[in-house]
């Protein structure tokens, strides 16, 4: 089985987030990259089933940080979709995805439910469409039997969701799927001398740039401080309940 | 100008060695510590990772890195535990350094892979009840007879040696006394099997309590005349090789330690308010905090400039034991600074700082005392 992993490069969860001066992105100077974390779920599930991986990462040159890690964890060879200083928005990132994917002939494509920094969650969906594959997002039970796949989704309500796929077919890891494991120090030195393929996003898109721009951020407003109600238990009841109501406007 | 860069491969080593310290030591460092206990569970995970022979080369089950890397983990083990940077580095430095540097291949073959990777310790025993800084007054002998070597004494504070994954020892023994009254020393590899040798784990230490130490006891052990590590009469020689790339890896607890301390120091700093305000605010305590960060920086310039040199074939022993003294010293004022900054919660045992200031003082003890480590840099200068 041919099994790619897409990986995305975010910032460390702990990065305190500075706006750039234009205020139309973040300021990228400090800041400390990681594997999207869902990612690792999708990076050692692949590990796990074995066959053919490969790991594919679009973005600057800072991303093969990030190829090297799932390396060092055991997947086999690597394809850097170099950004070279351009940006784009998830759709082109999923075009540009699902043209390797097509070409690589992947029938199982691994990826966290979500990248951690925008948190959009939807280039697996569309690489998927464009590639003409079946998807299931937010999985955390992955069974392979021959040429079908069962997996399984939590639901709201504490039920659970079963599907069943043939192939292509692309996943959603959520946490639960595995314990992605570290990488070892073997596993490092191995990854030295594993292949890294680089495609030029700009080739693969024909020149086509990002349909949606970022125009401004804003850090979230401070947190108000807390309101301390005092006086005995039933005059606090009914203060608080005054300010749900009236307030708070949540009753 | 020099290159302060990591290579990729080191800086997956510093994330991954970060990660699993943060993970799998930080929850149960304080337990362990109260309970004086050695976990093999995490002994056996750092043993996953691959930490053990990270310099040795892998035709003998060891990762074939570099120095610098070592050192990495070490400093990143000690950040968050000395204890665990304990086991490391004394199974590195101690166990299979020795045995890699000196050991004939036959002896590499058979002792190193389970060190490296089957879950094995090996301790190194130099000092005695009464021969510390002085080593060359050691009175454990060994005496040929008939093809064997015939082992008595005792050997003491002997790290990783007295635990169900204790193989074996490389004990340092005086092989011969000259006309002259000069005493001839060798090393000598026993198993821990050997009939004689009782291994004891000390107990109620101050400091690294879930490191394993060890009392060693030799009662007339016998072992095959091929169990010499290198040349006879080379035991003194090849003791202070190991001390010299040892320091490097002590140096490095140090180092992690005082970043380990600092970080707790600036997080509580930041967080407990004292007058209406955090007490980092307060200038008298920024300013130790930014000595700290400070001192912290100067210390790994100069351990990692240090292996830099050891990587390069370079001599380095003035450098590393220049690293040693110093780490170690840093890592005593950042401690003190951090219990200090903790107040009262600092003597408190609920809360790191006070177990960073413990674990301190086996660095300057260690390995060759701050003492000597300024006696071996005065000869450098030329002082005696």
């Amino acid at each position: 089985m041919k099994i790619a992993v897409l990986v995305k490069q975010v910032p460390d969860t702990e990065t305190k987030i500075v706006i750039n001066a234009n205020k139309n992105g973040i300021d990228e100077s400090n800041i400390k990259y990681i594997v999207s974390p869902y990612d690792e779920y999708a990076i050692e599930e692949a590990i796990k089933i074995g066959g053919e991986t490969t790991v594919i990462s679009m973005g600057p040159d800072r991303c093969i940080e990030s190829i090297r890690t799932a390396l060092a964890m055991g997947i086999q060879k690597a394809i850097h979709i170099d950004t070279q200083g351009k940006s784009y928005d998830s759709y082109q990132t999923a075009a540009a995805l699902a043209k390797v994917i097509k070409d690589g002939g992947f029938d199982l494509v691994l990826t966290g439910k979500q990248g951690i920094d925008y948190d959009n969650g939807q280039v697996t969906q569309m690489a998927a469409e464009l590639s003409g594959a079946s998807q299931v997002m937010v999985i955390d039970k992955l069974t392979i039997n021959g040429d079908k796949a069962k997996v399984e989704r939590r639901i709201a309500g504490g039920s659970k969701e079963v599907y069943e796929s043939g192939f292509p077919l692309f996943l959603g890891c959520e946490k639960g799927l595995n314990t992605p494991r570290y990488a070892s120090l073997p596993g490092i030195m191995k990854a030295k001398s594993k292949p890294i393929e680089k495609k030029s996003a700009d080739e693969l898109l024909g020149g086509a740039t990002a349909l949606v721009e970022f125009t401004n951020f804003e850090l979230p407003p401070e947190r108000a401080a807390g309101k301390r109600i005092e006086g005995e238990p039933p005059q606090q009841a009914a203060q608080l309940v005054k300010l749900l109501r009236e307030e708070a406007k949540v009753i | 100008m020099p290159n302060y860069d990591l290579t990729p491969e080191q800086m997956l080593l510093k994330n991954t060695v970060r990660d699993f310290a943060e993970k799998e030591i930080k929850p149960v460092r304080l337990e362990l510590d109260r309970k004086e206990e050695f976990s093999y569970e995490l002994t056996g995970k750092m043993f996953d990772l691959g930490l053990f022979g990270v310099t040795c080369s892998p035709e003998y089950g060891g990762q074939g890195m570099d120095y610098l890397s070592y050192i990495i983990v070490v400093e990143e083990l000690a950040r968050i535990d000395g204890c665990q940077a304990a086991t490391v580095a004394a199974g590195n430095s101690l166990g299979i350094g020795p045995l890699y540097y000196f050991g004939s291949k036959e002896q590499k073959e058979k002792y190193l892979p389970p060190l490296c990777s089957e879950k094995k310790l090996w301790g190194f025993g130099l000092t005695e009840p009464n021969a510390g800084s002085d080593a060359g007054n050691s009175k454990t002998n060994a005496i040929l007879k008939d093809g064997q070597w015939i082992i008595n004494g005792s050997k003491i504070f002997i790290t990783n040696s007295a635990n169900e994954m204790s193989a074996g020892v490389t004990v340092q023994a005086i092989t011969d006394t000259k006309d002259n009254g000069k005493k001839e020393i060798s090393c000598i590899i026993a198993e821990q099997s050997c009939k004689g040798l009782t291994a004891k784990a000390m107990k109620n230490k101050m400091t690294w309590r879930s490191s394993n130490t060890a009392e060693l006891y030799f009662d007339d052990v016998t072992v095959p005349e091929g169990n010499l590590l290198g040349k006879r009469g080379d035991g003194f020689k090849q003791m202070l090789q190991t001390l010299d790339s040892g320091r490097l890896a002590i140096a490095a607890m140090g180092l992690g330690g005082a970043q380990g301390a600092f970080e707790e120091a600036l997080k509580y700093s930041k967080e407990r308010i004292a007058f209406g305000k955090p007490i980092s605010s307060f200038q008298i305590n920024a300013f130790k905090l930014v000595d700290c960060a400070t001192e912290i920086e100067a210390a790994r310039s100069l351990l990692y400039r240090a292996c830099w040199l050891k990587d390069q074939g370079r001599a380095f022993s003035k450098e590393a034991a220049m690293s040693k003294v110093y780490c170690s010293e840093v890592f005593y004022r950042v401690a003190n600074h951090c219990v200090q900054l903790h107040g009262g919660y600092g003597l408190m045992e609920e809360y790191p700082a006070a177990k960073y200031y413990r674990d301190q003082k086996l660095l300057d003890i260690g390995e060759g005392t701050s003492e000597i480590q300024r006696l071996v840099i005065a000869r450098y200068l030329d002082c005696f």
